[in-house]
């Protein structure tokens, strides 16, 4: 469905997407996680062929977005990071006129409507205008629209960024019910437990380039260890105790409030670190998450920027 | 149902369609969108030609008629003098609304173009088609202050096939010249209020609407000279009451409102390609 390779977005010198390379096949939910700058919106605008690339080879639908806009994103849906519906129009409205864009006819739209806000749990609120919507009912609205052209792929560009827990809940149990459908996603999120969530296979990217691809699970295994010990000494003796602790595991990285070991068995782990004679202020075992494969290969934490 | 991967809802030939279409789509969006205020829009077209001419027309008329006699301004009673420049006044600043708001919202409000960008219509297309829009709009401004000063006496029944076409013409001339500007726009504060204040305003009391430019100093003449609203209002003089014009100026004149509203939709048709794709 999409192929890219070398794939580069330049701003004069700064280089926003940096020669990047990948696939995503059809059925496939594919994600690209990193923080915010990382190049992640720049490469949906590439692949929803609504920006130019610089250069490298970019093919989507077979067809390429710089000779064949109109012909691709007829077959696209989007789902923009922010909603931009009318505040004016009603739900049903808002999925006609965007449905009207494709050029389909009122006799495709108004059964496509139905399926589409009952899909979206919005059908009390068809005649409600967008303004008096909550922002879990914008989203799921934004996501109909993107649906209205029965799109080949679906891309969501930080779907559930700003929602309250509830509110993503809901969101991910019906993307999730997307993919049960066969629909290709492709997600891009700085939240692991959203990648987690909803993606078959993603990619890492930082500052442009793509840092590390895999599924969860085996980016988890590969960049990872299975648990983490995380030990919160205070911010000023973090950095004092740490490396000597640090053996204790396979690794250790310091942040400003904690300390994460990384280790096979977490809570011998800590019971060593104690043993010892350091006592924590808090403690915690969990499993390992993308949150630390991002750690691991940038340094940095995802939500910090 | 299943929401996916049933049969395609597009062939070709709905591509096509949309491909082709598109600034039809986004004129018919925004008349959806005129019609939720179809009340502001009916009060003010009936409302703005009934103060004007009250006021103006006769209020100020019965003293520029009772100075100059009965042939006021030009040889003609006054209100026959102020009809042509104000309906093409009326044209050029119904348009305003319908060119500003929706290029300020589309941008950076609630950023709908880019909601638009992402369907097969091109940025030219959604350009083409809010013109096309407000030019309904004029349409039904213009009709409509031609019927109030028909009410009013101002002009005859033959007007209507000079004044209308000369108001619509400047009315779409400057809406596509107000929507190469507004896509220009980067931060809104202000704009609409600055535009009014000091392009609108100097341009509706500095094109001879009022009283012939002539009378003015030449140092602020050029203001006229410029303003599409005293070429439209000099032709509509010509035309409607037969105000003498050479034949050269009825030829600037007209070129020049036709090529503001090339310059207009070629440049901003142009600056919304750049700005949905960058």
């Amino acid at each position: 469905m999409i192929t890219a390779r070398g794939l580069t977005k330049r701003y004069g010198d700064f280089a926003a997407v940096d020669g990047i390379d990948f696939e995503v096949a059809r059925g496939e939910s594919f994600g690209i996680l990193g923080p915010n700058g990382a190049g992640k919106s720049t490469t949906m605008r590439m692949i929803a062929a609504t920006l130019l690339r610089t250069s490298g080879d970019l093919t989507i639908l077979g067809k390429d977005p710089s000779k064949e806009g109109p012909a691709i994103r007829a077959h696209l849906g989007v789902v923009p990071q922010q909603d931009n519906n009318d505040a004016e129009l009603t739900v049903r409205e808002t999925l006609y006129v965007y449905g009207r864009y494709f050029g389909l006819p009122r006799s495709y739209l108004k059964p496509r409507i139905e399926e589409l806000l009952a899909f979206a749990q919005l059908e009390d609120k068809r005649d409600t205008k967008i303004d008096a919507l909550s922002g879990g009912m914008k989203r799921r609205l934004t996501i109909a629209r993107g649906l209205v052209n029965d799109p080949e792929i679906l891309m969501l560009d930080e779907p559930t960024t700003g929602l309250d827990p509830q509110a993503r809940h809901i969101l991910w149990d019906r993307l999730f019910r997307l993919k049960e459908d066969g629909a290709t996603l492709v997600v891009t999120t700085h939240h692991m437990d959203e990648a987690e969530q909803l993606c078959d296979r993603l990619v890492v990217m930082d500052r442009g380039r793509i840092v590390a691809e895999g599924t969860p699970a085996s980016l988890i295994r590969e960049y990872a260890s299975k648990e983490v010990v995380e030990v919160r000494f205070g911010s000023d003796r973090n950095a004092e105790i740490a490396p000597l602790i640090a053996d204790i595991g396979e690794r250790a990285e310091i942040l400003p409030d904690r300390i994460l070991v990384y280790t096979e068995a977490g809570e011998e782990s800590l019971q060593a670190i104690v043993a010892r004679g350091f006592s924590p202020v808090t403690s915690l075992v969990r499993r390992s998450s993308l949150e630390d494969v991002f750690l691991r290969l940038t340094g940095r934490t995802l939500e910090d920027e | 149902m299943s929401l996916v991967t049933r049969a395609p809802a597009h062939s070709p030939e709905v591509d096509r369609r949309a491909a082709r279409r598109g600034a039809l789509f986004v004129a018919e969006y925004r008349l959806r969108s005129m019609w939720k205020w179809r009340r502001s829009i009916i009060t003010d077209g009936l409302g703005n030609p009934i103060l004007y001419l009250t006021s103006i027309g006769l209020g100020v008329g019965s003293l520029v008629n009772a100075n100059l006699g009965p042939t006021g301004i030009d040889g003609v009673p006054y209100l026959v003098f102020l009809a042509p420049a104000l309906i093409a006044a009326a044209a050029m600043q119904g348009v305003m609304n319908e060119i500003m708001f929706p290029t300020l919202a589309g941008f950076l409000w609630d950023k709908g173009f880019f909601a638009m960008r992402a369907t097969p219509i091109s940025g030219g297309q959604i350009a083409d088609g809010l013109l096309l829009a407000a030019s309904a709009r004029i349409v039904f401004t213009t009709v409509v202050y031609w019927l109030v000063l028909l009410a009013f006496g101002a002009v005859g029944w033959a007007s209507a096939l000079t004044l209308i076409p000369i108001a619509i013409v400047a009315g779409v001339s400057w809406g596509a010249v107000m929507l190469a500007a507004t896509a220009n726009v980067k931060d809104d504060s202000g704009f609409i209020s600055l535009a009014m204040r000091i392009v609108i305003m100097p341009m509706f009391l500095f094109s001879g609407t009022f009283y012939p430019l002539s009378t003015l100093p030449l140092t602020v003449q050029w203001i006229g000279w410029i303003s599409p609203l005293w070429h439209a209002t000099e032709l509509g003089r010509w035309l409607s009451y037969g105000m003498t014009m050479p034949a050269w100026q009825v030829a600037v004149s007209t070129s020049y409102l036709l090529a503001l509203g090339v310059v207009g939709i070629v440049l901003a048709r142009r600056r919304f390609e750049r700005r949905l794709t960058s």
